[in-house]
């Protein structure tokens, strides 16, 4: 079986435009949820975590300048100047090339440029915009790709799944490098969603703590370079292993009662990647601090026995990102493992679900090496996936 | 070992063929919701939570139900049938109804319901419901009918044992303009059923030719 590294990640957040600027809020413990009062997103003041667009704009013109002087910033949207910044970071510093017929771009995205419904932008841009293939042929003739991008749009796992299915791709052969870029902004479509379900937070969430009362959303971009090339590993030897994903068939909208699914995907996933689960040293969960979610995934991670491993959730930093979740927190997990330590879980103090499970509530100090990234999401589907150290 | 499609549903321009067979004509379509609402009727399908669906997710199910109603229960072990499906528009049509829902802020009325299907892959998970499948599940996004990456996916899911069977295709719809097409695809095996259409490859040419049955003519009446 053909190896596949991780060879370069970025993160753009209401904390950051780089990996590296990302985790030095983690590693300082500080929330990017903030009270935003934005009438474009909602009637009431709501928190969320929100990339900065002054920041964007002008992190944006400079790219622009380098790649495509002859496009005007105002053809792009807001979706796709992060995904685009994204994607050029990660590939900086590599020896990728876009124009490859070897590379391949994987997007993942949930709802793409779904702000264009709305009336304030529809006379701005081309109506087929709102599709979410026309997202990845913006970035496919941005950078030069030349193969179809895969389009992946699986609720909250299209980012675990994307990077299951791009490694999966890298080991038949057919492709050597995948850029998997996932995003989706904070819209009044989205906001006024999870606030019809109840589903909202009224103040930064809290993942698996007893006084969590769900979610807060957020937005953002999420890039990891994956590659089968020897040769191509400047974050010496992280890889990525087996990966799995499961139905609950149980509830569109609401998690399993067990855990069952979730769990089978875990065991599935660490059984392909050749290890067992007591080597698992770090969990970073799906956490969205809604009273189901979390209390499901300590229920899975208890019956694939796993109590004591060290678990933490992003979601008390960047809320939910949807389809750009999975990458931002694997990406976050890839730091972790490079850089020695283990992000405290933010927003969590007292254990709140039913099943003991190792909530990590003081940043670790010590490198993990075998670490189990998971996701769920409506349509009842999960996804897990394990990263490891050579 | 040989992967096959043993079975497989279309619906376009008025269509509705399994395996060959022509089940179901509306030469004037008035509207999606009239034309699935006579099929659910004429094959006597019992099944209320199919009212409560969006237009994506009746389509998709319907395709499934098609396939699967006359399958022997415990053919598939729990978990090894897979769902991995694609379109072109994702939830849009979805999307567009939930706008209108928040357009206005002095008739401001979002709805769980219907915002839980602004989601593309919610169609695969009313199948796995109904059918109480457990295993992998994908949803793609391209442009037109991409051949390729569901033969790229599916065959990942088959070739490594990740799933025994999996239903696989394309299921879109906007507005009026729907058109779908679900194979049930699985390795060569003494239990798979021979169905009146025999079966085919799984491969680029079988899934293209299945895609454009209408151009083909390929069913009996």
């Amino acid at each position: 079986m053909k190896t596949v590294y991780t060879i370069s990640e970025n993160i753009i957040s209401s904390l950051g435009f780089t990996a590296r600027e990302n985790a030095e809020s983690l590693a300082a413990g500080i929330t990017g949820i903030k009270l935003h009062n934005e009438l474009n997103l909602s009637a009431q003041p709501v928190p969320l975590s929100l990339v900065d667009t002054d920041r964007l704009e002008q992190n944006f013109d400079t790219i622009l300048h380098k790649y495509r002087k002859d496009h005007k910033p105002g053809f792009y949207t807001r979706l796709e100047k992060m995904l685009i910044l994204s994607v050029a970071d990660a590939l900086a510093g590599t020896s990728v090339r876009p124009g490859d017929e070897k590379v391949l771009l994987v997007l993942s995205t949930t709802k793409g440029n779904i702000d264009l419904l709305e009336d304030r932008f529809t006379a701005k841009f081309d109506h087929k915009r709102i599709y979410l293939w026309a997202v990845a042929n913006i970035l496919r003739d941005f950078f030069g790709f030349i193969n179809m991008p895969l389009i992946i749009s699986n609720a909250c796992i299209s980012g675990v799944l994307a990077l299951i299915a791009a490694s999966r791709l890298l080991r038949t052969g057919k492709y050597e490098t995948a850029l998997v870029t996932g995003g989706d902004i904070a819209t009044e479509f989205v906001i006024s969603g999870f606030q019809s379900f109840q589903a909202l937070s009224s103040e930064p969430c809290k993942p698996f703590d007893l006084h969590r009362s769900g979610l807060s959303l957020g937005e953002g971009c999420g890039t990891i370079v994956l590659s089968s090339a020897a040769g191509e590993d400047p974050n010496n030897g992280i890889l990525v292993m087996g990966g799995s994903v499961s139905n609950d068939a149980n509830h569109i909208s609401g998690p399993s009662r067990t855990g069952e699914e979730l769990s089978m995907a875990i065991n599935a996933a660490i059984s392909e990647s050749g290890t067992v689960n007591r080597d698992i040293d770090y969990i970073s969960a799906h956490g969205t601090a809604t009273p189901y979610n979390d209390e499901m995934e300590s229920k899975a991670i208890s019956l694939s026995e796993m109590n004591d491993v060290p678990v933490n959730s992003y979601k008390g930093y960047w809320g939910h990102t949807l389809g750009a979740s999975g990458l931002m927190e694997s990406a976050a997990l890839i730091l972790c493992m490079r850089t020695g330590r283990i992000f405290k879980s933010a927003g969590f103090e007292t254990p709140g679900v039913s099943e003991r499970i190792n909530v990590v509530s003081k940043t670790i100090q010590k490198p993990p090496n075998t670490c189990l990234k998971i996701a769920s999401g409506f349509g009842g589907c999960n996804a897990a996936l394990v990263f490891q150290k050579t | 070992m040989e992967k096959m499609i043993t079975a497989y549903t279309y619906f376009g321009d008025g269509k509705v063929v399994v395996n060959k067979q022509l089940i179901f004509y509306q030469e004037k379509i008035a509207t999606f919701a009239e034309f699935i609402k006579a099929l659910y009727k004429q094959e006597q399908i019992s099944y209320p939570k199919f009212y409560k669906m969006d237009s994506l997710s009746k389509l998709g199910f319907m395709c499934s139900e098609l396939l699967l109603r006359h399958e022997k229960p415990g053919r598939f072990k729990p978990g090894s049938l897979a769902v991995v499906l694609a379109n072109s528009s994702s939830s849009l049509e979805t999307d567009l109804i939930y706008q209108d829902s928040i357009r206005n802020r002095s008739a401001y009325f979002p709805s769980p319901s219907v915002f839980v299907y602004t989601l593309a892959n919610i169609v695969i998970g009313e199948i796995c419901i109904r059918h109480s499948l457990k295993g992998e599940n994908a949803f793609l996004v391209s442009e037109k009918f991409n051949p390729r990456q569901l033969l790229d996916h599916v065959s990942d899911l088959l070739d490594n044992n990740r799933a025994g069977a999996c239903l696989c295709g394309w299921v879109e719809i906007l507005g009026n303009s729907f058109r779908a097409m679900v194979a049930l695809v699985e390795k060569e095996n003494e239990q798979a059923p021979k169905t009146n259409f025999g079966s085919m490859p799984f491969n680029e040419a079988s899934l293209n030719e299945l895609m454009n049955l209408t151009e083909k003519s390929i069913w009996k009446n």
